[in-house]
């Protein structure tokens, strides 16, 4: 149901239809996109970052929403904690339920290990079960891992951990063999080619799906199969804080959201698995993330002394939904984009190569509505350009958006818009984290026994991720760090339990000025109005 | 520009709220003063954690829908089912074959459907329910893997099922027989990762990892695009 002005302006966008479908349109130079992200980029907006105070990254700049969570005394106080009773004694701790954390419950047991997975929502509410588009492997004839090596080194500003991207790019092919092993049905040919499609920034095809529900076929599959081998999982039930002696992890103290009491497990190895940070809304940016995204896992893990990186960064989704209203800052798949869509200003005019990596799509998408004012203005007052879906049909044949997007096409039918008959209006939002915390090619973090796969861990992507390759990310690091913490728990004593990091920190905090009344981690983002908050009483 | 929002009378388990027209149920919930722990997973319709049913003032019929993707209209009366108590058969699936005999083995409770389509009537994914579950009966897998594909497993189906059957676990369990056993596997794909365990890339791999910024970008900015139109 768009609205009159929008509407004339799909007229003017269909106007000039023929003529696109056939325009060439050329890469940006290195210059020409350095200048293009100094400009217009949300990252290098002034005032969006800060110089940490505490911590191991001490003075250096990070966003303002991490460094708020950074600067923040524990929920729970270090020096009148009971640790009498444990609630759980366990080889490997999981904590997180998304796709690394199942991978690597699952790997973990694989190799011997009593395992527990703690998550904070349902086990699988994540944004792993969110992806659409699909996952890279490089494991076709004109492919190969170092191809693979250059486009995410390449796509990620050169700044990538080289040992991590190594990792990513020969682990892959085999991480699909393994979903495939265990049912998932990605999209085929009838000979059992896997039916693979570009993704932004990538020089071959490599992007394997299942459908536009490639996440969601993956953790379904993944989960079913951590119930299948009964491993233990809690949900509801996040981690507040490690627990540690003298530099080693030895648990996690767990917080019940429903009887609001804590649980202490008691581990020889842990794994963060909590994934990304989108719903802290980074400049106030709508979010693609699940409930969770709350960067918990940075938080806790930095308390206990691991550094960062690449936390003065931020991925935007260039294509969030824009319109209509009750579904802004969802995602509008990358895979639109592939298959051929294009995007389109008010005056009917492409203005940016629409493979081109996301960083440079956003800023352009923001050039295009903030400075040349050449957005689409939404009744709500936001401001959008087109993308131009209904061209994957033309090109395609019909049907193909219902056959290969039916996700997507399900979404907006749900608000009355047919994407297979009228365009989308796509702004900018929040998507991913591109950085985290640092982790070895053995997903080892700098604390003894504290391991790290997924979203949460930095340095694979460098300043920017293409898509694809963080549900590959978090398959592979996922798995390795399965099979990293089991063998290392088999040598492995039980630890003392202590909270002399939080003290340390909290001192730290105290010489900093920090006031009491910050505290972290987050755990969920508070929705309410602040008329209803203004007014809750305490009983 | 921004329009002010007529706000309307809903029933949250009973009680009632004036929230803004045009809100998702989640959230108007949220606007009424509700913060969610359950019931609440992904507010994008992917993860099937908000199930809701509800049913108007003076109308028989009851009604369901995702929180997050459902608007509240004027006098809904809703509740959420965050969870619903379903039963899961434990398999090792390397030891199963794709057969109807091993579906009616794990879940017997799929001969008792009575093809009264409320599965069908009830799911938020528009998905036939019935007709993959008589597929299922039929022994029929790739079909009810492939209508059943969209699932979400938000659980609604099995809740209002008067053969209590969870539709969406054989579901599962039919998406993974046939994702398994039932299309040729992709020799490509295990080709290449014997290629890589064997060595054949790690010179190439190990020269990218010692170039320096200069040279990688030389050879980023030099290497070919695959065109959109080729085959594979
Ligand atoms: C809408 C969307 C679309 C995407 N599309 C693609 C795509 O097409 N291709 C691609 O490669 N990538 C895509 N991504 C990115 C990719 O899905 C994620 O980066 C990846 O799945 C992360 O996996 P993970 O297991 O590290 O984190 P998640 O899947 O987010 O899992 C983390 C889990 O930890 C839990 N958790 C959080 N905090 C705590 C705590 N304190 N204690 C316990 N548990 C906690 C969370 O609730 C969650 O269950 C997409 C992401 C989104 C949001
Ligand atoms: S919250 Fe995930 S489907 Fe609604």
């Amino acid at each position: 149901m768009y609205s009159q002005d929008m509407v004339d302006s799909i007229n003017r966008l269909e106007e000039t239809r023929k003529k696109r479908i056939k325009q060439d349109f050329t890469l940006l130079t290195s210059e020409e996109k350095y200048n293009l992200l100094n400009q217009f980029h949300p990252d290098y907006k002034k005032g969006t970052l800060r110089e940490l105070r505490i911590g191991p990254n001490k003075g250096e700049r990070v966003i303002n929403e991490i460094a708020n969570l950074f600067e923040a005394y524990s929920q729970i106080d270090p020096n009148n904690f009971d640790f009498s009773e444990i609630d759980h004694e366990v080889d490997v701790l999981v904590i997180g339920g998304g796709g690394a954390g199942a991978s690597a419950a699952l790997i973990s047991q694989e190799n011997g290990a009593n395992v527990l997975l703690a998550t904070k929502l349902r086990f699988g509410d994540s944004n792993t079960i969110m992806a659409q588009g699909g996952i890279q492997a490089a494991d076709k004839q004109n492919d190969s891992p170092p191809r693979h090596y250059l486009d995410v080194i390449g796509g990620g500003g050169f700044e990538n951990t080289p040992e991590l991207v190594n990792v990513l790019v020969r682990d892959a092919p085999d991480a699909i063999a393994w979903l495939e092993d265990l049912g998932v049905m990605f999209d085929k040919e009838i000979d059992g080619t896997m039916i693979t499609i570009h993704g932004g920034g990538t020089s071959r095809k490599r992007m394997h799906s299942a459908r536009d529900y490639s996440g969601g076929e993956i953790m379904k599959t993944l989960k079913d199969e951590v119930k299948n081998r009964n491993i233990e999982v809690i949900e509801y039930s996040p981690a507040i804080e490690l627990i540690t002696d003298a530099g080693i992890c030895t648990g996690a103290i767990l917080y019940n959201l429903e009887t609001d009491e804590y649980i202490i497990v008691r581990s020889k190895t842990t794994i963060l698995a909590t994934g990304g940070a989108g719903r802290l809304h980074v400049q106030d940016f709508p979010t693609s993330n699940h409930y969770g995204a709350t960067a918990d896992g940075l938080v806790i893990a930095y308390r206990a002394g691991n550094p960062v990186i690449f936390m003065d960064n931020i991925q935007y989704h260039p294509t969030g939904a824009a319109f209509p209203e009750q579904i802004v800052g969802l995602l509008v798949t990358e895979k639109c984009r592939g298959l051929g869509a294009q995007l389109v200003n008010n005056d009917g005019d492409r203005f940016i190569y629409e493979l081109e990596t996301r960083d440079a799509e956003s800023a352009a998408i923001i050039r295009e509505c903030v400075e040349r004012n050449k957005g689409i203005e939404t009744p709500t007052g936001m401001s959008g350009v087109w993308l131009d879906t209904p061209m994957i049909d033309i090109i395609h044949g019909k049907g193909t958006i219902q056959k290969k997007l039916p996700a997507m096409y399900r979404q907006y039918k749900r608000f009355d818009i047919d994407m297979s008959k009228e365009p989308l209006l796509v702004y900018p939002t929040q998507h991913f984290q591109n950085g985290g915390i640092i982790v070895n090619e053995k997903t080892e973090t700098k604390i003894i026994n504290l391991y790290g796969a997924g979203e949460v861990e930095g340095g694979v992507h460098g300043r920017n991720r293409l898509m694809g390759n963080s549900l590959l990310e978090c398959i592979v690091f996922g798995r390795r760090a399965g099979k990293n913490a089991a063998l290392k728990a088999k040598k492995t004593n039980y630890g003392k339990l202590t909270l002399q990091h939080v003290k340390r920190y909290h001192m730290e905090l105290k010489q900093a000025n920090i006031s009491k009344d910050c505290k972290s981690p987050m755990l969920l983002p508070d929705y309410r109005r602040k008329e209803t908050i203004s007014r809750m009483i305490d009983i | 520009m921004v329009e002010a929002k007529k706000l309307i009378p809903i029933y949250i388990t009973g009680k009632k709220y004036l929230v803004p027209n045009g809100l998702t149920i989640m959230k108007a919930m949220e606007y009424a003063g509700y913060r969610y722990i359950r019931g609440c997973g992904c507010r994008g319709g992917f993860c099937g954690g908000c199930g809701t049913v509800y049913r108007f003032k003076g109308d028989y019929k009851l009604q369901s829908g995702l929180a997050c993707q459902t608007k509240v209209v004027e006098n809904m009366y809703l509740v959420q089912i965050p969870f619903f108590p379903a039963n899961k058969a434990d398999y090792n699936l390397d030891e199963l074959k794709p057969t109807g005999g091993t579906l009616l083995k794990l879940y017997p409770e799929l001969a008792r459907c009575v093809s009264c389509n409320t599965c069908t009537k009830v799911c938020p994914q528009d998905i036939e329910v019935m007709d993959y579950m008589q597929a299922a009966l039929k022994g029929d897998i790739k079909s009810a893997a492939d209508i059943s594909f969209d699932c979400i497993m938000c659980g609604l189906c099995a809740a209002r099922c008067p053969a209590e059957i969870v539709q969406y676990n054989i579901a599962l369990l039919c998406r993974r027989l046939y994702g398994k056993y039932m299309t040729p596997k992709a020799e490509h794909v295990r080709t290449r990762a014997a290629e890589i365990s064997e060595g054949k890339f790690d010179k190439e791999l190990s020269n990218l990892m010692k170039s320096d910024v200069h040279l990688l970008r030389k050879l980023y900015n030099k290497r070919d695009i695959e065109p959109e139109e080729s085959k594979r």
